[in-house]
């Protein structure tokens, strides 16, 4: 078991260079491939009218002008060990992890992180209760009853809720229960659950709810499948001819058993997710990780785009190693190693 | 052993019935949208608490069926249950689901055939058998965790405190199905059902089940059904046979007239389907032709004419009128159109002396 655990957080260190390596190759081979100078990479860093002074300086502060594995190894680093930077006659340093500074704000980027990631796991965790609860139990009943109306509206409901964009089902949402019945605030209006516990609650309803809908949708079908599987095993047949009631039967013996493949996925969903819901995050204008993403790609902020992405990447791999290890627990027949 | 003369005339008369387990006038039919599936068509048969009836027969003959019935395991809504069942005075096929469930694992249980599968892999073993007797029994947990380490001391496996905690993968073939026997025990049920109890078992270890459940039976004085398409475990364990064929009884019988005097063709053909060592090789086997038929398109007349060697000696009877069982002996009875004389010729001439 420890041997596991250790012989996985290896791995996913190496996964987690790789994934850097990755990123790094895409935001630093890319512009020059395209045949962009560093002295034009540096310009786009300093302002609307770019002095030569200002550009040679950019590039010394950022180590533009150093070869693309010196930066690489710098950044690592940095991340490693922490790094001074030189800003005029202050030196500033930035403690391990040091992901650098953004290029646009010139705020540390962990710090930036650490800021923007409450909004985002407000959001996951929250619409994942949901979902989790929805999901599931529409699942169940849709199984017990197969073919009857129930079923048949929940699953027409599931299907419409997988195909439907965030970008659609959070504008309808917000138009009808915020602009026109006024029951819940608008966009934009995240508030930090320490600041008002019952604001922050009232701006997220609906960011749950419309995230949450994608994702019940998926996990209803697969709970149905899962249940309709196992209802069918010879062990539940043994519960029932124990005499067991059948409440127990379903939820004891069936559905214990279809969740196991529902944790996985599980796993991989929310991982993802804690490294930002974009869509949502931008549909109703929480300032969470995945907007942090996107206005960093777009202004081609590198060490905001790598900080996002190396959090995510971690995210997914630390979550994947709890639900591998909770499965040894969950199915005695699983053995680690 | 000259068997409990399987008597009464057993028409649906809604009385309750003088022996411990009478079924009447069993149906059981499944809807399906290739049409109806008549499973079980007209069974009737009875048994006594401390007596085992086997009941034999090919695959889609009706036998699980039958006893998933008998436990009330049918969904209601996607099989057709009718016909009566009385449980020691009770009848069960009119009885609420909540009535029925009170009674399953306490006064009928069942032995399923595969105990790998039906074995729940999440739980301890000590675990299921200790969530049998709590359903049944207002015990504490330590109360029905000593009871189920006796209970599979009892069953004969090995260092029982310790086994209990764990999880049936770490049981082996044989030992699963001790421990299953054990789970069915638990209650002390009157009836009990085994399903094919040995067929995934190595033979063996088959031997040893079949020894631990008679002695079971003894110790509890327990009512037996023995699902079986081996012969010899009836022979083993059986004072009376059924044998069903495409959901009706085509003979029943105390053991020993069935395997010296069976009056019907198709328990001819299972006899001759026995492999016997003290047979010259190429004779050891004597396979019935054909297959089982489809049970939504039954043959008309008797099921199993289109495989009788001897449906042309009745005309066209055979193939126009379904024969009913009729008791022929003093507690044997058997379906078929052929003359009782004609058959007991065949069966001194033919038959006897080719098994």
């Amino acid at each position: 078991m420890f041997a596991y655990i250790i012989r996985r957080l290896i791995g996913a260190v190496v996964m987690l260079l790789l994934v850097s390596l990755v990123t790094f190759g895409i935001f630093f081979w890319l512009p020059k491939l395209a045949g962009q100078t560093t002295d034009q990479i540096a310009a786009s860093y300093v302002g609307k009218a770019p002095t030569a002074e200002a550009i040679q300086d950019t590039k010394e502060r950022l180590g533009l002008d150093k070869p693309v594995v010196v930066q690489y190894g710098n950044y690592l680093k940095a991340l490693a060990v922490g790094k001074d930077y030189k800003a005029g006659p202050v030196t500033d340093h930035c403690p391990a992890p040091c992901m650098g500074y953004s290029f646009r704000s010139s705020q540390p980027v962990l710090e930036t992180l650490l800021d923007r990631a409450p909004a985002t796991l407000s959001l996951a965790i929250g619409a994942a209760i949901v979902w989790l609860g929805v999901g599931i139990s529409t699942g169940v009943v849709s199984a017990l009853r197969r073919g009857s109306v129930w079923d048949r509206a929940s699953m027409i409901i599931a299907l419409a809720g997988v195909s439907l964009p965030i970008y659609f089902t959070g504008l309808v949402s917000l138009a009808l229960f915020s602009y026109t019945f006024k029951i819940f605030p608008g966009g934009g209006s995240y508030t930090s659950v320490t600041d008002n516990p019952l604001r922050w609650f009232e701006a997220l309803v609906l960011p749950w709810v419309t995230l949450a809908f994608l994702y019940a949708a998926m996990y209803a079908r697969l709970t149905r499948a899962g249940m309709l599987e196992t209802m069918n095993e010879d062990y539940i047949r043994t519960a029932r001819a124990k005499g067991l009631p059948e409440r127990t039967v379903v939820t004891k013996h069936a559905l214990r058993a279809s969740l196991t493949p529902i944790m996985t996925i599980f796993g991989l969903d929310l991982g993802l997710l804690l490294g930002g819901a974009v869509l949502t995050e931008n549909t109703f204008g929480i300032p969470g990780l995945g907007r942090l993403a996107i206005d960093s790609i777009r202004s081609g902020d590198l060490p905001m785009v790598l900080g996002v992405t190396l959090l995510t990447a971690t995210s997914i791999i630390v979550i994947n190693l709890i639900v591998d290890l909770l499965y040894a627990v969950v199915d005695p027949r699983v053995r680690l190693g | 052993m000259t068997g409990t003369a399987p008597a009464a005339e057993t028409a649906g008369t809604g009385d309750a019935p003088a022996s411990f387990l009478e079924v009447r006038d069993l149906k059981i039919h499944f809807p399906t949208d290739d049409g109806l599936v008549k499973s079980v068509d007209g069974l009737s048969f009875q048994l006594e608490r401390g007596r085992t009836l086997g009941i034999v027969g090919e695959s889609g003959s009706g036998k699980s069926v039958t006893s998933l019935g008998i436990l009330g395991l049918h969904n209601k809504r996607n099989a057709d249950v009718s016909g009566e069942i009385w449980l020691d005075g009770k009848e069960l096929v009119g009885a609420s689901q909540a009535e029925v469930r009170r009674l399953r694992g306490r006064n009928m249980s069942m032995i399923f055939q595969d105990p790998l599968s039906s074995m729940h892999p999440f739980y301890t073993v000590g675990h299921q058998i200790i969530e049998a007797y709590r359903v049944h029994n207002d015990v504490s947990k330590a109360v029905a965790r000593k009871h189920a380490i006796d209970m599979l001391g009892r069953v004969g496996i090995p260092k029982p405190d310790k086994r209990v905690d764990d999880y049936p993968h770490l049981f082996s073939g044989g030992m699963r199905q001790r421990a299953m026997i054990a789970m069915a025990l638990s209650c002390d049920p009157e009836l009990l059902i085994a399903d094919e109890p040995t067929t995934a078992l190595d033979v063996t270890v088959q031997a040893q089940i079949l020894d631990l459940i008679r002695d079971l039976q003894q110790e509890f004085n327990s009512a037996v059904i023995m699902i079986t398409h081996d012969l010899g475990v009836v022979a083993e364990l059986a004072d009376d046979i059924l044998v069903m064929y495409a959901g009706r009884a085509a003979e029943y019988a105390a053991v020993d007239d069935a395997f010296h005097r069976p009056l019907h063709p198709y328990t001819w053909g299972l006899l001759g389907s026995m492999p016997r060592l003290d047979r010259e090789r190429s004779e050891r086997l004597l396979p019935i032709e054909g297959s089982p038929p489809s049970l939504i398109n039954v043959p008309s007349g008797c099921a199993f004419h289109p495989r009788c060697p001897y449906s042309e000696l009745n005309g066209d009877r055979s193939t126009t009128e379904r024969p009913e069982l009729i008791e022929l002996e003093p507690g044997h009875k058997a379906a078929c159109h052929l003359p009782l004389e004609k058959r007991r010729e065949i069966w001194n001439d033919e038959i006897r002396a080719k098994l």
